[in-house]
């Protein structure tokens, strides 16, 4: 079965195939690719398949276990709130109904403008000064609605 | 030239989760501006959390706190000459006098917040390396005696004797073995992996490198969740400037012994905290638990002997190899051997790590540590051992902390994390989230876990919608039961704990909201 190249294949090749060798090597390839491309696209799952050896199913299966990877071009910018007790403690149920109404869109979503995507997090090992949101490797604590809107403006 | 005043400025993800950044940048900026001699240096974090960013300067041979700072408090800060220890309103004076910090006992976490975290030579020189030297003078069955005799338990949870694990590893023969931390640290109100690692991140591959010269082996893997990037880097760097100082390689430090280690970033997924399910997940499958026998010690990663360990138990090891068993096994009580690190968090007026012998009670805990509660309500609970473990009601606040003494109370130590709710709490929503947070995160394999979370999301509902009260209450201790003895591991074993907890003490909570059903 052909079917159409998409214009990440070839890049996707290459990552995978630079470490394929390494043992257990599909969640470090599956980094990379979302490292690089800010998702994992449908179109690399039948790639890394073929590279590694392995069934489509078996990386379908991997990509769609674990919360981090995503199938979907993200938002310029990923705001996670922290949804675990410590946060929960210190008010975050309330923060993140603000940052959904703020955002206009629900956990998983992504805004109309294409800025922001929003995602759930359990944990950022924060805990002693929650509530904690990350924008997108960048943890802050103390977090009110206030805060929440001078860190995204 | 009189040589650079040293400034200390944690890099810390909490630290800078506050600010820290800022402060380092408007320290370096304003001391030039003024001509002042200084020297930045980013350290980890003393864990006096509620006092980040917290700053140090080092005036002879002592440091001065400073704490909380902003960025717009420096320039105030150097007119009233804080590089020579001057006053000011956020003087804290010693950092070593203020008294959360005076009052622990600090073993693992001797050099967190104390030393540059990636400076081979500040290692070095507090103490570091020393445990690996000894090591190295050790037969296999020599280290491994050493680390039962101290009577280490294992940090992340489960508290079962390090050195056991070792023992088998190490009487099994094997052309290949491994080493595995445990980095995954989901729990929330723990944060002491992402310490040790942003903070003395050498500790752990010291500890790791004497865990393979005991068993003989030759690769390790660092698996550190996705959530702690700043933990990531630092550890990556830590490892390769190890490396290249021959602390790790062919022949570490000429012994002949070859280790090696690699850092593996997981992917969100909690259950991956439980050791078979992160060991499917480093062999790049999904996290789903395994069946146990065969241990990981004897069938690990790649079907080979491992030893896995969480990232306490492993930088434990080194101080343990360093000054011996009988100094580790002085503290603490009963069979809880040596420090706990207590990580005291969420509505908490001083939030910290705290690292003790075993057995201060929960209440000093709370109370002469953590000042009560941050908004300055009553404690109502206590979620202690993560979100898998009981919320402690206040009757019990005198428990003495340690493994079996909690145990007794149908609660946990785990992994040392207390998360602290004031009076306004919904008792009923947080049990409902223990049933949610398994639903989401079960792996799925186990049809208890996997099922009974979700009904138990939709018993509690209906409970608190007032539907069928009685009987639903009793239907939901059955399926608490049920996934309790039915589950594979401890993610749908344990879920129920919390949900139990909340049906003892605090059950009016429980109970319908008036005319109020929760919506989902």
């Amino acid at each position: 079965m052909s079917r159409e190249e998409s214009p990440h294949d070839a890049e996707i090749r290459l990552l995978a195939q630079a470490r394929a060798a390494e043992a257990g090597a599909l969640l470090p390839i599956l980094h990379a690719i979302q490292d690089r491309l800010g998702f994992v696209p449908d179109t690399a799952v039948p790639i890394v398949a073929e590279v590694l050896n392995l069934s489509r199913a078996e990386v379908h299966g991997v990509v769609s276990f674990y919360h981090f990877f995503r199938t979907k071009l993200p938002g310029k910018q990923t705001l996670y709130v922290c949804r675990a007790e410590a946060c929960q403690s210190m008010g975050s149920r309330a923060l993140e109904s603000y940052a959904r109404k703020k955002l206009g869109v629900d956990f998983h979503e992504t805004t109309a403008d294409g800025r922001f995507s929003l995602e759930p997090v359990y944990c950022l090992g924060n805990c002693a000064c929650s509530p904690a949101v990350m924008v997108d490797e960048t943890v802050y604590g103390c977090v009110t609605p206030q805060r929440l809107d001078e860190i995204l403006a | 030239m009189a040589a650079a005043t040293r400034v200390f400025i944690p890099s810390d993800t909490t630290a800078r989760s506050l600010g820290a950044d800022a402060v380092a940048t408007a320290v370096a900026a304003e001391a030039k501006r003024r001509g002042a001699n200084v020297r930045v240096v980013r350290n980890g974090s003393r864990g006096l959390y509620w006092l980040e960013p917290l700053v140090e300067v080092l005036v002879g041979d002592v440091r001065h706190a400073y704490g909380p700072v902003t960025a717009k408090d420096v320039a105030a800060l150097l007119d009233a000459g804080f590089l020579t220890g001057g006053m000011h309103a956020l003087a804290l004076g010693p950092t070593e006098s203020i008294d959360y910090l005076k009052k622990q006992t600090r073993l693992t976490f001797a050099r967190v917040g104390v030393v540059d975290p990636l400076s081979l030579d500040d290692y070095r020189a507090h103490g570091g390396y020393r445990g690996l030297a000894n090591a190295l003078n050790l037969t296999g069955e020599q280290i491994v005696a050493t680390v039962t005799d101290s009577g280490l338990r294992g940090r992340g949870g489960a508290a079962f004797p390090t050195g056991i694990k070792w023992k088998t590893v190490l009487a099994t023969a094997a052309e290949q073995k491994y080493v595995v931390c445990n980095a995954d640290e989901g729990d929330s109100g723990t944060f002491a992996d992402r310490m040790i690692m942003e903070s003395d991140p050498f500790v752990l591959v010291e500890g790791m490198t004497i865990a393979g010269v005991a068993v003989g082996a030759t690769k390790g893997f660092v698996y550190v969740r996705a959530e702690y990037p700043q933990a990531i880097k630092t550890m990556r760097a830590a490892i390769e400037s190890a490396s290249a100082a021959g602390f790790l390689g062919t022949s570490i430090l000429g012994s002949g012994r070859a280790f090696e280690l690699e850092v593996r970033e997981a992917a969100g997924a909690y259950i991956c905290g439980e050791e078979t399910s992160l060991l499917e997940s480093l062999e790049g499958k999904r996290g789903m638990v395994r069946y146990r026998p065969p241990l990981p010690a004897i069938k690990g990663l790649f079907g080979k002997p491992t030893i896995i360990n969480n990232v306490l138990s492993l930088a434990s090891v080194p101080v343990i190899l360093d000054k011996g068993a009988d100094f580790y096994k002085s503290f603490g009580v009963g069979r809880s051997r040596g420090t706990i690190t207590v990580q005291l968090a969420g509505n908490v007026k001083r939030g910290g790590l705290i690292e003790l012998a075993f057995g201060l009670r929960l209440s000093e805990i709370l109370y002469d540590f953590g000042g009560g509660s941050a908004t300055g309500r009553p404690i109502r609970a206590v979620q202690a051992g993560g979100p898998l473990g009981a919320y402690v009601h206040p009757s019990q606040f005198d428990t003495p902390f340690d493994y079996e003494q909690f145990a007794a109370v149908g609660a946990m130590v785990g992994h040392g994390g207390l998360v602290v709710f004031d009076d306004t709490v919904d008792m009923g929503e947080q049990a409902r989230f223990a049933m949610e947070f398994c639903a989401i995160e079960s792996c799925g394999k186990c049809t208890p876990c996997r099922i009974g979370s979700v009904r138990g999301v939709e018993v509690i509902d209906r409970i608190r919608g007032g539907e069928n009260e009685t009987a639903n209450l009793a239907l939901l201790r059955d399926l608490c039961d049920t996934m309790v003895t039915g589950s594979l591991c401890a993610l749908g074993g344990m879920a129920p704990f919390p949900v139990i907890s909340v049906l003892n003490h605090f059950p009016e909570d429980l109970k319908a909201r008036a005319g109020k059903p929760k919506a989902a």
